[in-house]
């Protein structure tokens, strides 16, 4: 047991400094508010489109996706729900590592992790939304490549 | 509190749930076979049933966010949280069931 130090508590009268942090967890705390509401349009559309019509999950394969990424609209829409829903994941996450994670050094491996897999989810899906060439096999049959 | 905890696991679940579903998705840059080969993986009927419980746990963080949304911005919100719990669970039946009727016809209808 060491003694307690008494050299941090300031002196009678010694003028306030508040701490700069500024509002980085207010803000954080609107963004998963905006996000949230947000999401729920986006997540339960393509929930609703790629699950629910036609013939639901059966439907999907490549030509689906080259058909849905031909259209901005959908282009738009997943960008929009992958930058929103990374980030308030990413954000979700933060918060319960510094709830659950008491010593310093596992809160610093879990957040290096936990940014790294964004910086990759957010990077790749990114590409690969715009960088998505369906018609890259000249011998494509499919409708978006034979069409122009 | 354990709508608390609850939102805190579906959101965990969820966010490794995008993920996966980001890899997955990112076959259709490799090659169309590769996707497919992905995708079909979503139409077992192990994964159906999976995704059954993926949907549930989206439903929940939704209707759930959007009762805390209520409690913290709009007036009345706190003094009807009560009501807004029930509301939570009934919305969440009302969606949640005709969901399963239709999706899992879609997986095992073939």
């Amino acid at each position: 047991m060491s003694a307690p130090s008494i050299t941090s508590i300031p002196k009678p009268r010694s003028p306030y400094k508040a701490r700069k942090t500024g509002n980085f967890e207010l803000n954080s705390w609107l963004f998963m508010r905006g996000s949230g509401l947000l999401l729920v349009v986006l997540v339960f559309g393509h929930l609703f489109v790629n699950l629910m019509v036609g013939k639901g999950v059966h439907a999907i394969d490549f030509a689906f996706v080259a058909g849905k990424w031909a259209n901005p609209f959908w282009q738009v829409w997943d960008l929009a729900m992958l930058w929103l829903a990374e980030l308030h994941g990413m954000n979700g996450l933060r918060t319960i590592i510094n709830d659950y994670a008491t010593k310093d050094t596992t809160r610093f491996v879990l957040k290096t992790l936990l940014y790294f897999s964004a910086l990759i989810v957010l990077v790749l899906g990114t590409l690969v939304i715009f960088t998505f060439d369906p018609c890259l096999d000249p011998a494509s049959t499919l409708e978006v490549c034979t069409n122009r | 509190m354990w709508s608390w905890v609850a939102h805190r696991i579906t959101g965990v679940t969820i966010f490794f749930f995008l993920f996966a579903h980001v890899i997955d998705t990112a076959m259709v840059r490799v090659s169309p076979e590769a996707y497919n080969t992905a995708v079909e993986t979503y139409k077992t009927p192990v994964v159906g049933v999976m995704e059954v419980g993926l949907v549930a746990a989206v439903l929940f963080h939704a209707l759930n966010g959007i009762r805390i949304v209520l409690v913290d911005f709009w007036g009345n919100g706190p003094r009807y949280q009560r009501q807004l719990t029930y509301g939570v669970i009934g919305v969440f039946v009302v969606l949640f069931v005709p969901f399963v009727w239709r999706h899992l016809t879609n997986v095992f209808g073939g």
